[in-house]
């Protein structure tokens, strides 16, 4: 959907900002807002781009970095941490050939860590674009990985 | 009133007073950081926490209202050590090489540190340094200063109405900054300098051009002069740590001279000049069906917000150059022709309570000779005070000086170009004794007088009731600006001054300006006017003869070229 | 058995998509009978239960309601704060989840007393199947009249809007979600004015938690007086319990109040996993206590909790066994709170990350008496001071561990290092 769609669904008013972010950044396969976009957003609801920029650098799940096209967020809070997270986050390193924070050269997946996703129940957890994957195993991560890399070809 | 006890001491404070406010009423010192009397309360620093009986915490007392029977404890040891820590924390994340800081012995996080005795640190340092912000001719920003209190934000956001600064990121990355890092050059600032006014730390300062000043001073072949802003005669006294409101023309003068200026000139001169052009632009306008209603173009900072965020107004603003590019133009024209002196080998400084009238000076279109900038440098009048101090001048005790020739004779109603309506004021003066014909009864439109943000008054000219408003600070700037872009605004003239009550209360003003000191210097800026032999404009015989002499008549040619200018739409961020 | 399923009872069961299994099981009557009665007399029931707020702080309900219902004025709000940031939380996605109608229910009932006539849940980003689940479950109650402009042909009119969160822990905090509800960063406000008073657009607003909410229906059905025989006399009813770390059984528990750690973690959870040993206990989630094997036999009960001073009330009991140390698990809680952290006050921004300095020396053994006291005074004076709820609760862990595992602390100290 483009961002005029996404913008006209809503009334001028700053209180739909934050809504307005998440609404489009979902939209974004690079998972990312840009400058100009930033500015667009400004414009229509008449506030300053600075206004919209603190508000994307608030919230962990709105960035104006570009993520590649699937962000996996691994859990590693307490209760995932002490069963075996770690050992996830190694496979997804090794299996990726990225660290946490970064991005692969093909600009398919962004590994990054995330706060409590509330599976601690079925720790270790993580998230690929909203999807929750749980009781992970890394054999579990090497399949679903390579079912991602699949899908994409 | 409410009744509780403050450190043993029995109290009886307002109701609705905070703890902080009701311990200073009494003389009981509480020391703070993020807390400015005139903004929000952010209470973000916590550094003025204080111990409540029967509360598990301790509260912060800039923000705790009192309550009837309240014990509150300003420095048990408990306080003290969560101050002591807190100052710890800051100071590991914080470039504290205060010899290299603009603020030194003006900062207030070292006067905390200093008070609260530390003297080592059991922190370590966290700071990772990040560039400066310096591409611009007013501020300088310096991010690993700043110690995150929220004063300029809150100043610039909802003071000013601008919203250049904000909060971005959190926790320890957080930064106090522009959309996405840039400048403030990229953005939408007004260089106002009301954020650097309030900078507890040197995070935010103008950009200092006294070394510039002092280099032409010891240059032989430059015939180096000065000028001086209506509002620095009531404030820079302060920089000698007297009074606010302290009137100190005279005093000022003679340090000019002291520092080597060869000649030391009045802005009220020119701020004259401007009364005689604008009026008559007004009359121009009025009766020959012209785009109304006018709007003053003095203040840079106004004019700055207006390039940027109502392009479409602009017809609305006054050609007339501000009084101080007036003065230049004129300094490096008729003023050099009149002493025999090469425009390149007159250097003209300004002295202004304004960090925005350094960017004005540097406009292109402030040139009467090509490449030529009218004025060179300009300071503000902390820099002035800095340049007093690195002099070792005793400036409490100088004796008076007049201003220099041939710009020495000005009025009351130049005078007053500093509050907020002095220029209404003074053009009020002028417009109707010409128009009308007749002598004012009474010369003090008191009611575009003080801190309103908002002021009008009608004036009848030529029989007919006309509307004048009187708007200070940009967020007040910004109704008017709205208002005339809707073609709904019923005045004939606005002034706009960009600053919280004018000049007076610029943001090149000594450091610790809140209401008070601002009152203090609008009251010395009316004793000033009041003490004047001439109070009006056009009754001052040197703006006659510098027509008879030069310029001919008010908007004719030669000041069409000297003392008139244009605006641009620039890149304006839409921002309502 | 100690599990003792009162607002649980239809989880699992009903299918959570279906209004219509829900008021097969009773759903939604309550409201329709107390749309019937006095708002005073219905609030004054939920003071008879003593009912205290699930979402960790274990404020009474009642006054909260009744501030709301005081409080004039055409617009009220009543907010359902369904963030649930805290690791090691995740009973109210469960409730969210599997019985959303009677989080909605509870809204009902709760802005019918007060007067209220607007809400919102406001769920954190992360959640996207509870949001769903809500979603529908809002939907399906607007088409059967329950929600919307004259409810059930009453008077009565209110209506619930979803907010996603965008990622941040403190936004659970009250003011933090009114900012982040308004599109602005969920950076907290001054208090006083509460929420009650002054809150979302400055107007009164009312917040309370997603099982406090579930809760409410229960007490107005089974009356006031029935419900605070339940549990202890400090905390009366049931506690939703979210079971996690190294036990062989992980879940959502309901419990009375006064059953023991100890018996959630053997009888619930089976004992710890893989036949270990526990190291320790960190209860309500990363802002709570750590505590060691010989205190599990302490009652789940706010007045015990309290001695803590942070939110261990909201139920969270993770499990670390003895592969674990007490550092490598403060690390990673002064990492959590490090990020989370708003940035906004003094203490809380910059302490963590001094926090986190210190703690590497114990974890390098280059740790003095000087930093053992650092620690310490540093914890203390984020509690004391900052700002929110965040930093002051934030340093419990190392507080308690300061208190329970002193030695594990001596042990990483080189002796030669003042
Ligand atoms: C940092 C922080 C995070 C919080 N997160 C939550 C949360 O996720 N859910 C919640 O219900 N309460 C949370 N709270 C507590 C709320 O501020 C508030 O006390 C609660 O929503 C009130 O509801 P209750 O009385 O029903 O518990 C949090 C508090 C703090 C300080
Ligand atoms: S100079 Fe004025 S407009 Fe620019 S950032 Fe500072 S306060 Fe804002
Ligand atoms: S720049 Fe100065 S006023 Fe602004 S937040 Fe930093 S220290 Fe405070
Ligand atoms: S305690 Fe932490 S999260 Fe709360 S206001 Fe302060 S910085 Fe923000
Ligand atoms: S002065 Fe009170 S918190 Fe900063």
């Amino acid at each position: 959907m483009s961002l005029e769609s996404i913008l006209s669904k809503f009334t001028k008013a700053e209180t739909n900002l934050l809504e307005i972010l998440l609404q489009y950044q979902e939209t974004k396969t690079d998972h990312a807002i840009t400058e100009a976009e930033v500015g667009q957003i400004a414009a229509y609801l008449g506030v300053t781009e600075t206004k919209v920029a603190s508000v994307i650098s608030f919230y962990t799940l709105l960035s104006m970095k570009p993520k590649g096209r699937y962000v996996i967020q691994v859990c590693k809070n307490i209760p995932c941490f002490v069963n075996e997270q770690t050992a996830i986050t190694r496979t997804l390193e090794k299996i990726l050939g990225i660290h946490a924070g970064e991005t692969t050269a093909n600009n398919l997946f962004t590994l990054e860590y995330t706060s409590c996703l509330g599976c601690c129940d079925n720790a270790p957890a993580m998230r690929i674009d909203g999807k929750i994957y749980a009781n992970l195993t890394p054999d579990k991560v090497k399949a679903i990985i390579s079912e991602y890399r699949g899908r994409s070809s | 009133m409410v009744n509780l006890r403050i450190n043993n001491r029995e109290l009886a404070v307002a109701e609705g007073s905070t703890i902080l406010e009701a311990a200073r009423t009494n003389n009981i010192k509480i020391p703070t950081l993020c807390h400015y009397p005139d903004l929000g309360i952010q209470s973000d620093c916590r550094i003025c926490v204080v111990e409540i009986e029967g509360q598990k915490g301790l509260a912060t007392s800039c923000s705790t209202i009192v309550r009837d029977g309240m014990v509150v404890k300003t420095n048990s040891p408990r306080v003290l050590n969560a101050r002591k820590t807190i100052t710890e924390l800051i100071l590991a994340n914080h470039d504290a090489n205060c010899t290299a800081c603009p603020k030194n012995l003006s900062c207030e996080l070292q006067s905390l540190a200093n008070k609260l005795g530390i003297d080592e640190n059991r922190f370590q340092s966290v700071l990772t340094l990040s560039p400066l912000d310096e591409g611009n001719p007013a501020l300088i920003r310096n991010p690993n200063r700043c110690i995150k209190c929220g004063r300029c934000v809150d100043v610039c956001k909802n003071i000013q109405g601008v919203g250049v600064l904000e909060l971005m990121g959190r926790s320890h990355h957080l930064k106090i900054v522009p959309a996405f890092d840039h400048c403030l050059s990229d953005l939408f600032c007004t260089y106002c300098g009301q954020c650097a006014a309030v900078c507890p730390v040197g995070a935010i300062t103008e950009k200092d051009d006294t070394d510039i000043v002092w280099r032409a001073l010891n240059h032989h072949d430059k015939h180096v002069i000065v000028q001086v802003a209506p509002a620095i005669r009531v404030s820079l006294a302060e920089e000698a740590n007297m009074n606010p409101g302290t009137v100190c023309t005279g005093k000022i003068v003679t340090a000019l001279k002291l520092l080597g200026f060869d000649q030391v000139f009045d802005t009220d001169f020119t701020a004259d000049l401007t009364i005689i052009e604008e009026g008559n632009e007004l009359i121009h306008r009025l009766t020959s069906g012209g785009v109304l209603p006018m709007m003053t173009s003095c203040c840079p900072g106004w004019i700055n917000f207006a390039e940027q965020h109502y392009p479409e107004i602009l017809p609305h603003i006054s050609s007339c150059k501000s009084p101080q590019q007036m003065f230049g133009a004129l300094a490096k024209t008729y003023y050099a022709e009149k002493m025999g002196l090469e425009p390149a080998n007159v250097f003209v400084v300004s002295i202004m309570p304004c960090t925005a009238k350094k960017y004005e000076a540097g406009r292109k279109e402030m040139r009467a000779n090509e490449d030529l900038p009218d004025v060179d440098v300009v300071l503000t009048t902390r820099e002035l005070g800095k340049m007093l101090r690195q002099m070792g001048i005793d400036f409490a005790n100088l004796a008076e000086t007049p201003f220099d020739d041939p710009f020495g004779i000005t009025t009351g109603a130049a005078a007053i170009f500093g509050a907020s309506g002095g220029v209404m004021e003074a053009a009020l003066r002028t417009v109707y004794e010409v128009v009308n014909g007749e002598p004012l009864t009474n010369l003090d439109f008191t009611d575009v007088r003080g801190l309103d943000g908002v002021k009008e008054t009608v004036v009848k000219l030529a029989e007919k009731p006309y509307r004048f408003a009187v708007a200070n600070n940009l967020k007040n700037a910004r109704l008017m600006a709205e208002a005339v872009k809707a073609g709904t605004s019923p005045y004939a003239f606005i002034e706009v001054m960009c600053c919280p009550g004018g000049c007076i209360g610029g943001g090149g003003q000594p450091y610790g300006t809140i209401t008070k000191t601002r009152l203090d210097r609008i009251k010395a800026t009316y004793q000033v006017d009041a003490a004047m032999p001439i109070r009006k404009s056009h009754e001052n015989p040197a703006i006659a003869k510098l027509y008879q002499e030069y310029l001919d008549r008010p908007l004719g040619e030669q000041s069409h070229n000297l003392l008139h200018t244009h605006y641009h739409a620039r890149r304006g961020k839409p921002n309502n | 058995m100690i599990e003792m399923r009162l607002v649980s009872k239809r989880c699992g069961i009903i299918n959570p998509l279906s209004i219509d299994d829900y008021q097969k099981a009773d759903g939604y009557e309550t409201f329709r009978k107390a749309l019937a009665r006095d708002k005073i007399k219905l609030i004054e029931e939920i003071e008879k239960s003593a009912l205290r707020g699930r979402g960790g702080a274990g404020f009474p309900v009642h006054l909260k309601i009744m501030g709301l219902a005081k409080e004039t004025g055409p617009v009220k709000y009543v907010i359902c704060n369904a963030d649930e940031g805290e690791p090691g939380n995740f009973k109210d996605r469960y409730l969210m989840e599997n019985d959303p109608h009677a989080i909605i229910e509870g809204m009902l009932i709760t802005a019918y007393m007060a007067s209220a006539t607007k809400g919102f849940i406001y769920i954190r980003g992360e959640y996207n199947h509870a949001y769903n689940t809500l979603e529908w479950a809002i939907a399906e109650a607007r088409r059967l009249k329950l929600l919307g402009d004259a409810i059930l042909d009453t008077e009565f009119s209110f209506d619930i809007e979803l907010r996603s969160g965008g990622g941040s822990y403190v936004c659970g905090e009250e003011f933090a979600l009114i900012e982040s509800i308004e599109g602005k960063p969920g950076r907290t406000r001054v208090k006083p004015p509460f929420p009650t008073q002054k809150g979302l657009y400055g107007l009164p607003t009312l917040i309370n938690n997603v099982e406090t909410f579930a809760t409410i229906p229960l007490i107005i059905k089974m009356g006031g007086k029935a419900y605070a025989r339940i549990g202890t006399k400090s905390s009366t009813g049931t506690k939703l319990i979210s079971l996690s770390g190294n036990v062989n059984e992980k879940g959502v528990f309901e419990i009375p109040f006064g059953v023991t750690i100890r018996q959630v973690i053997e009888e619930l959870g089976h004992g710890v996993a893989n036949g270990r040993k526990l190291k320790m206990v960190q209860l309500g989630g990363a802002c709570g206590p750590i505590i060691p094997e010989y205190m599990l036999d302490m009652m789940i009960d706010f007045e015990r909790f309290e001695e803590f001073e942070s939110k261990t009330g909201a139920g969270a009991i993770i499990v670390i066994d003895d592969r674990f140390d007490i550092f490598d698990i403060l690390m990673n809680v002064v990492g959590f709170f490090e990020h989370e952290s708003c940035g906004k006050c003094t203490p809380c921004r910059e302490g963590h990350q001094q926090l986190r300095i210190i703690l590497q020396k114990f974890i390098d053994k280059t740790a003095g008496v000087k930093d053992l006291v650092s620690l310490e005074s540093l914890a203390r004076v984020m509690h004391q001071t900052s700002l929110c709820g965040l930093g002051q609760t934030s340093p419990t862990a190392i507080i308690s561990t300061l208190r329970y595992f002193r030695d594990d602390y001596i042990d990483r100290m080189d002796s030669l290092i003042l």
